[in-house]
């Protein structure tokens, strides 16, 4: 750019102020923006195809007959996965009975009443545990409950998933009581509340919205697991009757029907996989809703 | 009745004569981590009058104002040495439960702080966590007519209390204060976020309160407390031989004497504005 005035004070007030698309500002600008855009749709691009693919194929699956069927055995035409979706409920129900309670209420412990040394060690607790691969959470229930109770059963499911599910509301849990501002138990404090009823009444409910995130999350995470349960809860044919028992679920129906060369049992298991994703789905709306209607 | 300071950079504290006592410090030290904050003070807070601390930024004007209430508990690493007597009762003696405490002794802060409830649920709260039996819908329409709000906000009740603006936020954390008509109402700059015609009305407010309630406002604005109170308090930050600074109090008298005729020089000071 040149300019041929006296001060550099006119100089600059010269010149227009329009967009001069040659200058090599704007055209890195624009190189940028296209590349980082190209990397979101890189990025978007898996989530898309996974979906694409198992709504594609696993949804011609679709009828009645899908949901309220037997679990078909080699070679058998139709039948459907009504037991393992049953049995999916009641493994991953058993497992937010046991770590959800404990969780929010570990969380409220570390926010709310643990002095500052010991909170640092349980939350670096807590991100180990986290990182734990899923087949050796699942061992540790094989050698807690199986081999303890002698038998394979959904709680032995349960229980794996569980630990699995711990870490993830303990931490959403922890960071939304975090966000509750100090002013607001001030308040509360104020107005001659003990610390029970203060974190029972005002703390909790305000970060009510964040922690059902949270353990949305967990339980989404927790439905689609697969390595825990192989050797807890197993697999079987039936229709769940006794927790106590092996119980099928849709992610080991996946794993088992997904490899076999029959080709009915192939088209059983792209259909389970769509029911999982919509299991997952519908349990993040419901929990939407269930936030915002909320009044306390 | 009041007691005597050894130190002579200290003025005496007079306790103004013919009112009752409702809240007495003595020798009152307040430490943060070992650091002191706030030494020695000594002071007579008279019954159902309007009391202001004043003076300059750091001076343990808002830490002596949560030690009435307990509220310093609160805090980590905050530790009170000396008494607090409330009709006659040490409010640290270890036999006394703070909650209690707080039940008789209301706040307010500097920001406005409702909780994220609805409006109702502002002023029930705290009569539901203290089982009064009382009727709950009057409870809140008298206490939100005490404070003036009720005009503004008695169609929307039911709204978030964190809905309402700045200065009607302020008022309905008043509103929430006097409900269960505490003896004493601590207010902590109730004005310093507040626009000028807001906080006009909230003093008009503490001059109708005083009549139930005995106030103890902390404001660093002069002239406010000059308007608003009966008694001021003036303290002042030093330097101590370790480099840290601490609050006392220099001087404690009607409001009048203190703007008109202050006796310390430290008092004539800061009310002419040489520091602040």
């Amino acid at each position: 750019m040149t300019s041929t005035s006296q001060t550099r004070h006119s100089a600059n007030t010269d010149e227009s102020m329009e967009f001069s698309y040659g200058t090599r500002r704007t055209l890195i600008g624009a190189v940028l923006t296209v590349l980082a855009f190209i990397m979101l749709a890189i990025a978007i691009l898996p989530l898309g195809l996974v979906l694409g693919y198992v709504i594609i194929r696993g949804g011609s699956q679709f009828n009645l007959e899908l949901f309220t069927g037997q679990i078909p055995v080699a070679l058998q035409e139709g039948g459907g996965v009504g037991p393992a979706i049953v049995g999916t409920l009641i493994v991953v129900g058993i497992a937010s009975v046991l770590s959800i309670p404990f969780g929010i209420l570990a969380a409220v412990y570390l926010s709310e009443f643990s002095s500052d040394r010991i909170v640092k060690w349980i939350r670096f607790a807590t991100n180990i545990l986290s990182g734990v691969p899923s087949i050796i959470v699942g061992l540790f229930a094989y050698g807690v409950i199986v081999v303890n109770t002698n038998q394979f059963s959904a709680v032995a499911g349960g229980f794996a998933l569980a630990i699995l599910m711990l870490p993830i509301v303990l931490r959403t849990a922890d960071e939304a009581l975090q966000l509750v501002p100090q002013e607001v138990r001030w308040a509360s404090t104020g107005v001659g509340a003990s610390n029970f009823q203060t974190v029972l009444q005002v703390v909790l409910p305000s970060a009510m919205g964040a922690i059902v995130t949270g353990t949305t999350l967990a339980i989404a995470r927790a439905s689609g697991e697969t390595a825990p349960l192989i050797f807890t809860a197993l697999f079987s044919k039936f229709w769940p009757t006794n927790i106590w028992e092996p119980i099928p679920t849709l992610s080991i129906l996946v794993y088992k029907f997904a490899t076999v060369p029959y080709e009915n049992q192939q088209e059983i298991a792209w259909a389970a996989s769509l029911i999982l994703v919509l299991l997952v789905l519908i349990t993040s709306i419901l929990s939407r809703l269930a936030t915002i209607k909320s009044i306390y | 009745m009041s007691t005597q300071n050894q130190s002579k950079n200290h003025q005496n504290t007079q306790k103004p004569s013919e009112t009752t006592t409702v809240l007495q410090t003595e020798k009152l030290s307040v430490y943060y981590s070992d650091t002191l904050a706030l030494r020695d003070v000594y002071m007579e807070i008279p019954k159902q009058q309007v009391t202001a601390l004043i003076g300059p930024s750091g001076c343990g004007k808002s830490t002596l104002l949560r030690c009435f209430n307990r509220l310093n508990d609160l805090i980590d690493k905050c530790r009170v040495e000396g008494k607090v007597l409330y009709r006659d009762k040490n409010l640290y003696s270890p036999k006394i439960d703070p909650v209690e405490v707080r039940r008789r002794i209301g706040m307010v802060f500097q920001k406005p702080n409702p909780f994220p409830k609805s409006i109702y649920e502002n002023i029930a709260y705290g009569a539901r966590i203290q089982n009064r039996k009382e009727n709950m819908d009057e409870l809140v329409e008298r206490s939100l007519q005490r404070s003036g709000l009720w005009g503004e906000v008695k169609d929307k009740l039911k709204e978030s209390g964190l809905s309402l603006s700045g200065g009607q936020q302020q008022r309905l954390c008043i509103a929430r204060a006097i409900a269960l008509k505490p003896e004493v109402v601590l207010m902590d700059e109730p004005c310093s976020s507040l626009d000028p015609i807001s906080t006009g009305r909230v003093e008009e407010l503490i001059k109708e309160l005083k009549e139930e309630y005995t106030i103890i406002i902390v404001t660093h604005n002069m002239q406010q407390a000059s308007r608003v109170s009966d008694f001021t308090a003036f303290f002042n930050a030093e330097e101590s031989d370790k480099g840290n600074r601490f609050g006392y109090l220099v001087e404690y008298d009607e409001t009048g004497r203190i703007f008109g005729n202050p006796q310390a020089q430290a008092t004539k000071e800061y009310l002419s504005g040489k520091f602040g």
